[in-house]
């Protein structure tokens, strides 16, 4: 792959190359290649069906990838090839986090409790594996107390800490989403996975979230979304990847995807007499790529 | 119903009669050849018939009133109650606690403490033996057991129906290896809980894998396999004969309560000769042990391990998605719930001095699992209180000699056990779905500690 990369300054936090997945006989991706920068929101767009969810289970390593390759590059210059990893050790060693198009929390336990069982790999460590925080060992203490500070602090981003010490069942429906999201910061991610964040919040909710995630960009991580809400893609994405079918149609600025024809059609349809001409610049775009 | 107007209440009672003689006219249909015609046979050895009539009616009529009276009364009252509940928007945790309720647990420790002495003053040296042993020591190995298969099923929401493995591992190491090299009970308490914890990992590694209802069956096996095992093995194990003659517990080798030792216990006392003291001395370190299990449990829930261990009972897919490693998490949940399952059977071995695959039945873990599911998942205290009502409400059974007047001499109540446990698990989970306390304490907390109700909380799914 070297579309684009020499023009830009920021380098790839994320390079998805070739990628395809086949569930039996349909090829839900098909040799699908995008990159994300480091320090970008990058959004990824496409119809019902295209396939953007299963192209995220395949880079947080829900799914195994029939073919390709997924390369996370972290701030200290180590690359992991994320297909490679073991589920759980995208986010422990790749430091990628995620959220759910279903939100997932753990209901029966606490806001602040949520955020704490995200801080498990560096509490896990400062309790000596639990032998040494049994005992009692003042590490354990003085990491419980800075986990309790970090979840503080996100749950000041997410406007939740009134909530704090209620079950997370019992939040509304926007505040859930806000706790995935905090949850997936507290795990200290270099790269944040969102699936569909707006999906089902009012505008005003829409707006806080938008907030929410410029924040998270701004303080240098990284964010990958999946959205159909627009007007939260082109608010505050810098960069738009467009999937139909399993394959890319469109790539760029905001700007750029929204004056894109392919991607009008895609959304909008077309007529039959246009439907030739489109496919034929599709297919152009495609044996582009594959010849690269 | 939720409207409950005059009208209503007459049409209420419309429909209590009507599906009270309905249930009646069922009842008859059902009894009819079944109570209302007995068969016999007389003195030629012919099969004749009597009827019993009065008998039949009696059926019907509790048939027929007891549905009228729950549709016309019971029902309706449930309801309103409720409603009101609903209304007034009060949850089923009330803020205001009783001097009882808040000082629950230091009451209920300092009762435990006394509890054998308190025994010995009331009914006497050797009548207290009954209390001490039946009571204290059956019900609280039984609390043990359900707290430490609390830890898998309450906690990390691994359904586990072959536990009693687990103690069958404890019980059988104690009883080989102080057969065998004579170790000592306070030597092997700690390597049994070892052992069963190391099988623990070897039964999780295979079964990790599976969820929900798959688990539960392999686990099933699991235990099925250990017993079956301990009655072919017979070289080692010797079978169904089971292993007697093991060594009792030693007073930390300084007095033995074995009688005609040097230094026996009541001899180095002055104390007459009785078997109340070991059994008094079994209890406290049921008790220890049962302390122990609680302590573990609480400081392990507020570690790292333990809410990884309830978030997994929440959700396992956002567990992965936040870099915890669910295999060693389910391992190691598997592996302490074993190990407490391991130190229980090795008191067991060492108080019964003896073992047979007999006590290692499925129905013991089913015994087991019906306590944490009374009590409430994850609940130390609820488990507690379940295995008090269950445990001792079986050993009370014994105790019931009255019923004989009313049912016939040949009436052994403890035999209708399993009927009553099922009709109380009926019961209790009709009223309290969640168990005796459904709610749970949150291991940290910023402002205010708040139980959370047991209605977030999951049952996990494997």
């Amino acid at each position: 792959m070297t579309t684009g990369t020499m023009t830009m300054t920021k380098d790839a936090i994320l390079k998805v190359e070739h990628l395809s997945m086949k569930f039996g006989g349909l090829m839900a991706i098909n040799d699908f290649s995008f990159e994300a920068k480091r320090g970008e929101i990058t959004a990824l767009i496409g119809p019902n069906g295209a396939g953007k969810t299963t192209v995220f289970n395949c880079i947080t390593g829900f799914y195994k990838p029939t073919m390709g390759m997924i390369t996370l590059s972290r701030d200290n210059g180590k690359e992991f090839l994320l297909e490679r990893l073991r589920d759980f050790e995208i986010n422990k060693v790749a430091g990628v986090s995620r959220t759910f198009q279903n939100i997932r929390l753990f209901s029966g336990l606490t806001v602040l409790e949520n955020l704490l069982v995200a801080q498990h790999n560096v509490l896990m460590k400062a309790s000596g594996f639990t032998i040494l925080g049994l005992l009692g060992l003042p590490t354990y203490k003085n990491a419980a107390k800075a986990a309790i500070e970090k979840a503080q602090y996100w749950l000041e981003m997410a406007d939740l800490v009134d909530r704090a010490d209620d079950p997370a069942g019992d939040l509304s429906y926007g505040a859930q989403r806000r706790l995935e999201i905090a949850r997936a910061m507290c795990t200290g991610p270099e790269l944040l996975c969102l699936d569909e964040p707006a999906a089902g919040l009012n505008p005003k909710e829409s707006l806080t979230l938008n907030t929410l995630l410029r924040a998270i960009r701004d303080q240098g991580t990284s964010l990958l979304l999946i959205e159909h809400d627009m007007s939260v893609v082109m608010e505050i994405s810098d960069h738009v990847v467009v999937l139909e079918y399993g394959q890319k149609i469109s790539d760029g600025t905001p700007d750029h995807v929204k004056n894109d024809p392919k991607v009008i059609a895609a959304y909008l349809g077309v007529e039959d007499d246009e439907v030739e001409e489109i496919e034929e610049k599709l297919d152009k775009g495609i044996i582009e790529e594959g010849t690269v | 119903m939720a409207y409950t107007t005059e009208n209503n209440q007459s049409g209420q009672m419309a429909k209590a009669i009507k599906e009270g003689i309905f249930a009646g006219l069922i009842a008859f249909g059902m009894f009819l050849l079944f109570v209302g015609i007995e068969t016999y046979q007389d003195i030629n050895n012919q099969l004749v018939w009597r009827t019993r009539w009065g008998l039949l009616a009696v059926f019907v009529a509790v048939a027929a009133i007891g549905r009228f009276v729950t549709v016309g009364f019971i029902k309706p009252h449930l309801d309103s109650r409720k409603l009101a509940k609903a209304k007034s928007g009060v949850l089923e945790i009330s803020d205001e606690k009783g001097f009882f309720r808040t000082h629950f647990l230091k009451i209920a420790l300092i009762f435990l403490l006394c509890y054998p002495f308190l025994a010995m003053l009331i009914f006497g040296r050797q009548g207290s033996l009954k209390y001490v042993d039946n009571f204290g020591i059956q019900i609280l190995i039984y609390v043990m057991l359900a707290w430490g298969l609390n830890i898998v099923v309450g906690l990390a929401g691994l359904l586990d129906l072959g536990y009693v493995a687990f103690y069958a591992v404890g019980a059988y190491s104690y009883a080989l290896l102080s057969a065998h090299f004579g170790f000592s009970f306070w030597l092997l308490l700690p390597m049994a809980g070892i052992l069963a914890a190391l099988w623990g990992i070897i039964l999780g590694f295979p079964v990790l894998r599976l969820r929900g209802d798959y688990l539960a069956i392999v686990t099933l096996a699991f235990g099925e396999i250990i017993r079956l095992v301990l009655i072919n093995w017979t070289d080692v194990t010797r079978g169904t004969f089971g292993i007697s003659g093991i060594e009792k517990a030693t007073f930390f080798g300084i007095w033995s309560f074995d009688a005609g030792t040097p230094n026996n216990f009541a001899k180095a006392w002055g104390l007459p000769t009785s078997s109340v003291y070991y059994k008094m001395f079994l209890f406290y370190i049921i008790l220890a042990l049962c302390m122990l299990t609680a302590y573990v449990t609480i400081r392990l829930r507020r570690m790292p391990i333990g809410r990884a261990w309830e978030a997994l009972r929440e959700d396992e897919i956002a567990c992965r998605s936040l870099g915890i490693n669910t295999v060693t998490t389910k391992l190691t949940a598997f592996a302490t719930g074993a190990m407490f399952g391991g130190f229980a059977g090795s008191f067991f071995a060492a108080r019964q001095g003896f073992v047979s695959p007999e006590s290692f039945v499925f129905l013991e873990s089913a015994v087991i699992l019906a306590i944490v599911v009374l009590g409430g998942m994850g609940s130390l205290t609820g488990i507690a209180i379940a295995a008090v009502v269950m445990v001792g409400g079986t050993e009370l059974l014994r105790e019931m000699e009255f019923l004989k007047h009313v049912f016939g001499p040949d009436f052994t109540p403890e035999l209708y056990r399993m009927l009553l446990f099922g009709l109380a698990m009926i019961i209790v989970m009709l009223f309290k779905p969640r168990g005796f306390v459904g709610t749970r304490e949150p291991t940290a907390f910023l402002k205010e500690r708040k139980a959370v109700s047991g209605s977030f909380t999951k049952e996990g799914h494997g």
